[in-house]
């Protein structure tokens, strides 16, 4: 080999190394994006060691070691609080998990119309309610159940009872309401990806069905639930490892004075003891941690638990 | 369905059972009832929107507008800040759109650049953010170290990067062709060429289902507003909305105040309410989305679908 070849060679080597860090460079200023909004939030973490107190600087602040993550337990009163907290979470994603066969259902039922613009139009209408906001949600139903509205008058009118009823300030049934507005806002949406389901199963499967003399329920049982089943699954385990998450803004919007003790999730109750006046920075952030690290743990057990059954992960 | 012809000729030959007769009975109302209480919100805001305010307030509007006039759709113009609002709504879609689009589709398609150094771990750098988040306190804190908050840009600098978006368009741009980009670079294309004139045109199914639901999220985003906005100026319209539900009562008054119109005055059908403001601001925050969503539905089943692959 000359001279000559060897210099080319190392010259190309020299290209190639330099265009793969170019394509680095190009991408750099998202990378620094990412780091911003998602990883140094996490440094931020150190608040929770020390007694924050918003217009003074940290390093002015006192540091009280893990104060804040034991303090929710330090007594009666605060613990029984904290209890709570966590039933409303418990209950809310309780609900959600224990029906989240609904859409499924929604789908198998929806399949069996055979009419299809009525089919069409059920779709449309019960997708409708997913993209509104759930300030949009809360307006619509201060405007259906407040005293004077559409709930109340109609019930009045047709003699069901004569007070107009205060739904919205309701403390009793609040599990209930809000379970039900997720059922009417999620429903119709979340059974999309069950009807696309129930289309791709081989249609030979129904004809051989009918041959051995199946009726119609029997292959609705036999064929479309089972074929659906792997799909339920794997929804069903990633609504556990967002147990913790229930997210702020539905709570946040309907949350008063009279349901609050029962509305405030986890999430919600992070939200109010932090930037809910009450200056509680510290002591959200602490438990913004330990959710982290519950939701984490949630996630990978559920990970290796579908590896285990499934034999794939769903990360 | 698939089966529809098979089932047909089976029951054509044989009488309908009953127990057939008595399901599709039950399910045919079943769903036409949970139609009706999907539906049913959407069109009593409207309607009372546009009913005498007198009757519309008493609650005796139920299934269909009585006395219509649109003057509601004037007045609102004239509540503080609504049509503010509803400019820094429009905006921040706009451009947190694009933001999104461009952002996701040009990371997902570098991704995609074998050769990139260390290409494996930046990827992961940027898909394992989808797994954690610090809390809503340290990302207070964050935006504000950053000064971001209380500026436009809190809307739509951190919806550039999305992960999930960013997994799609690799995934989508792996199962095209390799030879197009190859041919193009033959030609002398460097990589921002090949990505704007082979790249974009070639991603326009999966970059126009991600738009639609970046656009949707823009326009109901309501909790960064809440968290990070102090400024009034900068409320977006589902803040605006909001607010307006638990100050209707005295936001009627201000109408009524700031009317100079004399022929209003003492017109009870026109004069506002706090259920005909409460009403008519409910449509217009909820009628983009009902003029846009017979479009995008053709998306919706491309839209959750994609929920399922991983990263």
């Amino acid at each position: 080999m000359d001279s000559n070849q060897i210099q080319t060679a190392n010259r190309l080597r020299a290209r190639k190394k330099w265009y793969s860090i170019k394509l680095f460079l190009i991408i750099i200023p998202f990378l620094v994006l990412v780091f911003l909004f998602s990883y140094y939030p996490l440094y931020g973490w150190r608040y929770a060691l020390y007694d924050y107190r918003p217009p003074y600087k940290l390093s002015d602040c006192e540091f009280v070691g893990f104060k804040w993550f034991t303090t929710l337990f330090s007594n009666a009163t605060k613990r029984k609080a904290f209890l709570q907290v966590m039933k409303n979470t418990f209950v809310m994603s309780g609900l959600h998990i224990i029906f989240s066969w609904i859409p499924m259902a929604f789908a198998i039922l929806l399949n069996e119309i055979k009419l299809t613009p009525y089919k069409k139009v059920v779709q449309t209408l019960t997708t409708l309610p997913h993209f509104i906001s759930w300030v949009l949600v809360y307006t619509l139903a201060y405007s259906l159940l407040s005293n004077s509205g559409a709930v109340n008058t109609f019930a009045i009118q047709s003699g069901w009872y004569t007070e107009p009823k205060l739904f919205l300030q309701d403390s009793e049934h609040t599990y209930l309401f809000m379970w039900l507005l997720g059922i009417w806002k999620g429903t119709g949406w979340s059974a999309i990806m069950y009807i696309a389901a129930i289309a791709g199963i081989d249609s030979e499967l129904y004809d051989a069905a009918y041959v051995d003399g199946a009726n119609r329920f029997q292959t609705m049982w036999h064929i479309t639930v089972p074929s659906l089943l792997p799909t339920f699954f794997v929804l069903l385990l990633l609504n556990v490892a967002s147990f913790l998450n229930n997210g702020v803004e539905q709570y946040y919007v309907f949350q008063n004075s009279f349901n609050k003790e029962k509305i405030q999730v986890l999430d919600l109750y992070v939200y109010n003891l932090g930037l809910g006046g009450q200056g509680g920075y510290s002591v959200a952030t602490a438990i913004s941690i330990m959710k982290s690290f519950v939701s984490l743990t949630l996630l990978f057990s559920v990970n290796s638990l579908s590896k285990l059954l499934r034999g794939d992960s769903i990360l | 369905m698939a089966n529809d012809d098979f089932q047909g000729k089976v029951v054509q030959s044989k009488k309908r059972p009953l127990s057939y007769i008595l399901f599709d009975s039950f399910n045919y109302v079943l769903f036409a009832l949970f139609t009706l209480i999907c539906a049913y919100p959407f069109y009593y805001v409207i309607i009372n929107s546009i009913s005498a305010n007198d009757i519309s307030a008493r609650g005796e509007v139920l299934w269909y507008p009585v006395g219509v006039h649109f003057r509601n759709y004037v007045s609102v113009t004239q509540l503080n800040g609504l049509l503010r609002s509803a400019g820094i709504s429009v905006a921040r879609t706009v451009i947190g759109t694009t933001g999104t689009c461009m952002g996701c589709s040009f990371l997902g398609f570098m991704f995609t650049q074998e050769k990139m150094w260390h290409r494996k771990f930046w990827y992961r750098f940027v898909v394992a953010t989808m797994y954690f988040s610090a809390g809503i306190i340290p990302h207070y804190i964050t935006m504000k170290t950053l000064g971001l908050t209380n500026t436009f840009w809190i809307y739509v600098v951190p919806a550039i990067v999305q992960p999930y978006n960013i997994i799609l368009i690799k995934t989508y741009i792996e199962n095209t062709p390799k030879e197009l980009q190859e041919a193009a670079e033959v030609d002398g294309a460097g990589i921002t060429k090949v990505f704007f004139s082979i790249m974009l045109p070639l991603i326009k199914p999966i970059l126009a289902t991600i738009a639609i639901f970046a656009a949707v999220g823009q326009w109901n985003a309501f909790q960064d507003t809440l968290i990070y906005i102090t400024d009034s100026k900068l409320n977006t319209l589902q803040f605006t909305l909001y607010q307006y539900i638990n100050q209707a009562a005295s936001l009627a008054r201000m109408v009524e105040a700031n009317n100079g119109d004399l022929s209003v005055l003492g017109n009870s059908a026109v004069q506002q309410t706090a259920t005909s403001v409460r009403m008519t601001v409910a449509v217009v925050v909820v009628l983009p989305i009902l003029f846009v969503y017979p479009i995008f539905q053709r998306f919706f089943v491309k839209g959750i679908m994609i929920g399922a692959v991983k990263g």
